[in-house]
């Protein structure tokens, strides 16, 4: 086939296109993840009884926060990753700072009490349980946003599948807030902050498969 | 510095124009692309030990994938990185696709540099109409009327007996799927 045959091929009839649908699309995906990951959360989990005290309503705000400023920085890089050469203009060192700021309020309350505390604080009552589920709630909406990318152009795919799964993990940390028990940062820092890497993790690791175009 | 600019300016233009629709100034884009991708793949290849008939394959492939994905480019932002971010793309792709071909280059006669004389070719190893033959019935169908005979979106929903929105539909459909057969049938 002759370059110029394609040329012709390609330019006969076209079609204008809206280059505001990659944003769009992006910002439905992440709608509909934080609408599913909520439901999940409330249906199989359910909302945590105690909030009408206002000192759990307030952590349960912290903990949530996190989570939504995890998901609202890993959307705005996730956005430039979705344009072929995006990668090559956004500061994705800026996704780590949200985690660096709650260790280190998590250390400034460990060192301000004794060392027998630590154990407790660190792991709360239901780590297992949290370590579950922000993984698996977070299934839902990765995999929503995984759709959104594919119509898109990512030239970096590791990076891309990886801030998928931190926007994911991000979305799900929030949602599951509702119903964690445990009221402590370094509880927060260690098992909100650990699931959402290991969501990261597996975002890169799926990326160069799921969203190869 | 000042002549790419000037270039870079005027592609962007014509994309501009391109993604709100006009055909001519798409047309213009496309010829002024393949130029500077055609060499772009002619340097790497040669970098990368390969010969450099494989450059048409990928100037084709890249201008396919610049056309299916027009719609990530931000007109905010410079044309040129946008364009070489997908060419690079594509030829990471196709390099890691065709790896085991790098191992067995045979070692021949010193005089086979000058048995070939490299003419500028303009043609890719892939037969349009045999990678066509390969896309759904409704897909060929679609590109047949609209792309090939340059039939309106109208006029070929009107021949086909679907809705002009399916048209469309099959059409952006099938020059995505052509990029798959495409690398199909490179790996045969």
């Amino acid at each position: 086939m002759k370059t110029e045959e394609l040329i012709d091929l390609l330019s006969t009839n076209v079609e204008p296109v809206d280059t505001q649908k990659v944003v769009r699309s992006l910002g439905i995906a992440i709608g509909a993840g934080v609408v599913l990951a909520l439901l999940a959360c409330i249906v199989t989990l359910g909302i945590r009884p105690d909030l009408d005290n206002p000192g759990v309503f307030g952590f349960l705000l912290v903990k949530m926060g996190f989570g939504v400023v995890v998901t609202v920085l890993g959307w705005h890089l996730l956005l430039k990753h979705t344009r072929p050469g995006g990668e090559n203009h956004s500061r994705i060192f800026l996704a780590a700072v949200p985690f660096a700021a709650l260790m280190a309020l998590a250390a400034v309350n460990l060192i301000s009490v004794p060392a027998s505390h630590w154990g407790h604080l660190m792991m709360g009552e239901r780590w297992r349980e949290c370590l579950l589920s922000i993984p698996i709630i977070a299934v839902v909406p990765f995999a929503v946003i995984t759709w959104a990318v594919r119509m898109a152009a990512p030239t970096n795919l590791l990076r891309t599948g990886a801030l998928a799964g931190l926007v994911a993990g991000g979305i799900s940390a929030a949602a599951y807030a509702l119903h964690c028990p445990d009221d402590s940062l370094p509880f927060v820092a260690l098992w909100f902050g650990g699931t959402i890497v290991l969501c990261t993790l597996a975002g890169a690791a799926l990326g160069p498969r799921l969203l190869h175009w | 510095m000042k002549r790419e600019n000037a270039k870079e300016a005027s592609l962007r233009t014509l994309m501009i124009a391109g993604l709100n629709g006009d055909t001519a100034a798409y047309r213009t884009l496309l010829s002024g692309l393949s130029g500077h991708l055609r060499a772009y793949y002619r340097g790497k290849l040669v970098r990368a030990g390969r010969g450099t008939e494989e450059a048409e394959d990928l100037v084709q492939e890249a201008l396919i994938a610049v056309h299916t994905r027009r719609h990530t480019y931000d007109p905010t932002q410079l044309l040129t990185p946008w364009v070489y971010a997908i060419a690079r793309y594509k030829l990471i792709d196709h390099l890691r696709q065709s790896q085991s071909t790098l191992t067995n280059v045979p070692i021949e006669d010193a005089s086979e540099i000058i048995a070939a004389h490299d003419e500028p070719a303009t043609e890719s190893s892939l037969d349009l109409n045999k990678l066509l033959a390969m896309l759904p019935d409704k897909v060929r169908l679609a590109i047949q009327c609209v792309k090939i005979e340059g039939l309106s979106v109208v006029e070929a929903a009107a021949r086909c007996g679907i809705s002009e929105s399916a048209v469309k539909t099959n059409v952006h459909r099938g020059l995505k799927e052509l990029n798959a057969v495409i690398s199909q049938e490179k790996t045969k």
